[in-house]
């Protein structure tokens, strides 16, 4: 059946540099003394190690598990004893460092119990196992995208909310320089073809189509006979597209194959798409029919500087200057070693870094090879950009919200859709590096969309706080009104009790009450009796004032008196 | 005589429409009424939420409601250049550079730390905090939550012991990003390098 | 039907009041640094434009000429226009609180645009009806509109780029506005009115 194929707008011509590196097969490199594995090799949450320092570890071990979904375990890739778990440089552009594990390799390469999935669930064939089994085998092998992205396979998989109708094996490997995908299609087309089966299996879809650009002529005849032999699944089949940088983008090859585009802010599965590298696929077979996780890949070693270009099945976490040293490398001044290919490769911040899951390529050039960048030149809107952008973008627009900082502008213009693809900046004629902008406006953007987060948080935790004094000072105002309150009905109460009392005492206590009220004053007499006369005595001026005195205290006694006998009065002429 | 009549006859057509396009304006007075001062709601969504006081009001709100009312636009220092420009944007007036008296801009955030061992429990800090950022009680051991720490240090003063440190924000691998290309051009001729990568 | 479309092509192509009859320069340059405010400001001047128009009109052909004042017509139509723009200026406080605060003092400098008083004016001397004088006025924001909202776009680009030293800022600007006019002059002869 015969594919009609699209072309998406733009893409690019770059000299291909593939040749140095596939005359010869697939080889490989000794044991390296030290491994050193990071704990994040794939685009999520790292895992997280769950051997110690001094365990001792077989080849296949599981040494790091998964950390929520978005992530995906770490195996040993040989046998040995873990000598450290701690912070190394990896093969990152900003030279931070990572925690790592480092493990000694002990030379024996002593494999642990790996069963493939059908001994682990005494099945006969694919179709009777659920798909979940399928994929949790997938997960715990510590499968990624081995494209460059290293998306965990497994998650690429589960049911999404639309229905896949196609799968789309990607071996177009389109950029300059890296040949990895086409040696292992060459030399290994049925584990490919097994591995698409596989995933085909799993995605459910409709058909599946193995990609591959018409520049890898002996690729695609190997594909087919292994097709042809193996008698596989008949939705499966090859297609041959044109060689052009970047078709091997996820979005370019889904417009080229299915004439469909990936909406922004959306993922392939939004239209019933899902991509997965040829090497993947072939990781995926080798883990189900044998049992084994990723611990090894193909990386292509080229480059001027390189004496021994090629391909070689190297182990995960093999340190780069070992591989540098079994591949040939001559030292350069400077030294630059690029991870990736000459357009979306970077340029590694120092030699002693680990290969990891997505090291596709080691490009070390020699300066006339791929000379450093030329002084860039102003921006003459020649709009060579544009006619290149595979996403059909402005470039040069971008370039000038670049460089004065209008984020908004930026925005409004798609800059997030751009794929960092390099093609602008092949072109440009005035030799702007346009790519590293967008890269630097995109983090500006991110890091203020984040500072907004933030002092939106902040913000409500100011508010909450507020309210929560408010509240507590209300509480306290309400308490002590209300104990104004109380304390005020008591006195009133009390107040009333008092008066009633007063008022209701009965004549032999109110007679009690003068009695008392009699001899006290009586007291009051004598005292002022004693007083007036020591003052007489003493021939003093007051004696006068007391005896005003006494008369006072007497004239009050005799009150009183009278008081009381006139009670009694009452009394007895009541009885 | 026929001057006054002249002059009656030219006011009072023009009396008669001014009256009438004052009613008018009366009338879309009342009727486009703008209740509110959405202004400041907007300028306050651009502050930095630190409520540090820097600006010398007691916090972000106080101080957008001032500039609202016309206040000076360069006094937030934890805000800093970018969000004098956006104020600038919104209101529409020139960006001014910022006034140094009320503080510097940081060039990395920072975030308290506090050293446990010298924590005496005393919860001064804690009520200092303008956004509950600080775990603790009356003798327990008090800490400072850092991803809801603002940087905006009004902690340090009330501390009796002063056990306090403000500290930088570390760059993870996570938050790093790209720096923005140089324009050579600013390079004198001697710092260029040549294409084999020598300094000409 | 013809006529109307003539005056439409001559307001805002071969005549425009901006570029070839130089009238209301002042918010042309002051507003148009930014598209939106550009925008913002060319609705607001197309509505005062035509309401002026038509309101000037009015006042003209029914209290003024009938009471012989044609010579009041100057006064009246400043009063007519200052009106509208207050209304104007009261309806986008309400509609959009942040494109009047942009605009600023320019909303109500709309009062003193001699491009407006020039076609309440220019509707006299020409002896227009009433529709012709709502076509003129509205041809003449179209023209406005137009001018400024391309001049905004272009002054935007030019804010990004490498201007030397001595032409930063409104020199260039005003270069840019020459150079435009004399694009403009292109359109001469096109329709005769």
């Amino acid at each position: 059946m015969n594919l009609t194929l699209h072309r998406f707008h733009g893409g690019i011509h770059p000299a291909q540099n593939k040749e140095q590196s596939t005359h010869q097969p697939i080889k490989s490199i000794p044991l390296p003394s030290q491994l050193i594995l990071p704990v994040r090799q794939h685009s999520g949450t790292p895992a997280k190690p769950i051997v110690s320092v001094g365990d001792s570890v077989l080849k296949g071990q599981v040494i790091a598990e998964a950390v929520g979904h978005r992530s995906v375990p770490i195996h040993a890739p040989s046998s040995g004893v873990v000598s450290a778990i701690e912070d190394r440089t990896t093969s990152h552009p900003s030279g931070l460092p990572e925690l790592c594990i480092i493990i000694d390799t002990d030379g024996l390469e002593q494999w642990c119990e790996h069963p493939n999935l059908f001994n682990k669930t005494d099945c006969q064939s694919l179709s009777d196992l659920p798909n979940e089994e399928i994929l949790e085998h997938i997960q715990n092998s510590g499968i990624a995208g081995l494209g460059g992205a290293g998306f965990p396979t497994a998650l690429k998989l589960y049911k999404t909310k639309h229905h896949t109708h196609t799968l789309i094996i990607n071996g177009a490997e389109c950029e300059p320089y890296i040949t990895a995908d086409d040696m292992l299609m060459r030399e290994r087309a049925d584990h490919v073809i097994q591995g698409a089966q596989i995933l085909l299996h799993l995605s459910e879809a409709k058909r599946c189509l193995i990609a591959v650009e018409d520049n890898k002529p002996e690729a695609i005849r190997a594909l087919h006979e292994s097709l042809q032999v193996l008698k596989v699944n008949p939705a499966i089949q090859i297609v041959s597209i044109p060689t052009v940088y970047p078709s091997g983008g996820e979005k370019q090859l889904i417009k080229i194959l299915t004439g469909e585009e990936v909406p922004t802010d959306g993922i392939p599965a939004d239209i019933g798409v899902i991509c997965q590298n040829v090497g993947t696929a072939a990781a995926v077979y080798r883990a189900v029919y044998f049992g084994e996780p990723l611990i090894s890949r193909i990386t292509t070693a080229t480059g001027d500087a390189i004496k021994q270009p090629g391909n070689y099945e190297v182990l995960i976490g093999t340190p780069l200057p070992h591989f540098l040293e079994h591949t040939g490398y001559i030292a350069q001044q400077p030294e630059r070693i690029i991870a990736g290919g000459s357009l979306m490769g970077f340029t590694l911040p120092e030699l002693n870094v680990p290969l990891i899951k997505t090291s596709n390529c080691i490009l070390a050039p020699t300066t006339s090879e791929l000379p450093l960048n030329d002084l860039a030149m102003e921006c003459i809107r020649c709009g060579q950009c544009v006619s290149a952008c595979p996403q059909g973008l402005l470039p040069h627009q971008l370039y000038w919200f670049s460089k004065a900082q209008d984020h908004e502008k930026a925005e409004q213009h798609n800059i997030f859709d751009c794929i960092e693809c390099g093609a602008c900046s092949f072109v440009c004629p005035s030799h702007i590096p346009l790519v590293q902008y967008y890269r630097h406006t995109k983090g500006e953007i991110r890091t203020e969309r984040l500072a907004q987060q933030k002092s939106e948080i902040a913000r409500q935790r100011y508010e909450n706080r507020n309210e929560r004094l408010a509240r507590i000072e209300a509480e306290r105002a309400a308490a002590r009104e209300a104990r104004a309150k109380a304390k005020a009905e008591a006195d009133a109460l009390r107040a009333k009790q008092e008066a009633e009392a007063a008022a209701t005492a009965s004549p032999d206590s109110q007679i009690e009450d003068l009695e008392r009220k009699i001899l006290a004053q009586q007291d009051r007499v004598t005292k002022a009796q004693k007083s007036h006369q020591a003052a007489q005595e003493a021939n003093l001026d007051t004696a006068d004032i007391l005896f005003k005195a006494v008369e006072k205290q007497q004239t009050k006694l005799q009150q009183l008196e009278q008081e009381l006998i006139a009670l009694r009065n009452n009394v007895t002429q009541e009885n | 005589m026929s001057m006054l009549w002249i002059l009656l006859l030219a006011a009072i057509p023009l009396v008669i429409l001014a009256m009438f396009s004052g009613a008018l304006l009366g009338f879309a007075e009342v009727r486009f009424k703008v209740e509110g001062n959405p202004i400041a709601d907007q300028l306050n969504d651009i502050l930095p939420q630190t409520q540090c006081g820097q600006c010398g009001y007691p916090g972000c709100r106080p101080y957008a409601e001032a500039i609202a009312a016309g206040e000076k636009i360069n006094k937030c220092p934890p805000g800093g250049e970018s969000t004098i420009a956006a104020i600038a944007d919104l209101l529409g007036v020139e960006p001014e550079p910022l006034d140094a008296e009320h503080g510097v801009e940081d060039d990395v955030p920072l975030v308290a730390f506090i050293r446990e061992e010298e924590c005496i429990g005393c919860t001064k800090c804690i009520q200092a905090c303008p956004v509950d950022a600080i775990v603790g009680a009356a003798k327990q051991m008090h800490t400072v939550i850092s991803d809801e720490c603002t940087g905006c240090d009004l902690c340090v003063e009330p501390c009796p012991v002063d056990c306090i440190d403000m500290i930088p924000v570390e760059t993870t691998i996570n938050d790093w990003f790209w720096q923005a290309p140089s324009n050579n051009l600013e390079l004198i001729a001697t710092d260029r390098q040549t294409v084999t990568g020598e300094p000409s | 039907m013809s006529e109307f479309l003539l005056i439409l092509v001559s307001t805002v192509l071969v005549n425009n009041f901006v570029l070839v009859q130089f009238l209301g320069l002042c918010p042309f340059m002051g507003v148009s640094s930014k598209l939106e405010t550009a925008i913002g400001m060319s609705a607001a001047t197309t509505f005062v434009l035509t309401l002026a128009s038509v309101c000037s009109y009015l006042v003209y052909t029914y209290i003024l000429l009938p009471f012989d004042l044609a010579y009041l017509k100057t006064i009246s139509f400043i009063m007519v226009i200052a009106v509208v723009v207050g209304f104007t200026e009261l309806a986008l406080r309400k509609t959009s609180p942040v494109l009047y605060r942009v605009l600023g003092i320019f909303l109500p400098l709309i009062t003193v645009n001699c491009a407006v008083l020039g076609v309440a004016l220019l509707n006299i001397n020409r002896n227009h009806s009433f529709a012709e004088s709502v076509f003129y006025g509205f041809g003449a924001a179209a023209g406005f509109s137009l001018v400024m909202i391309a001049f905004a776009a272009l002054r935007e680009r030019v804010a990004l780029v490498d201007v030397p030293k001595p032409f930063q800022g409104s020199a260039i600007a005003m270069l840019s506005a020459g150079l435009m006019a004399l694009a403009f002059m292109g359109f001469t002869g096109l329709v005769s009115i």
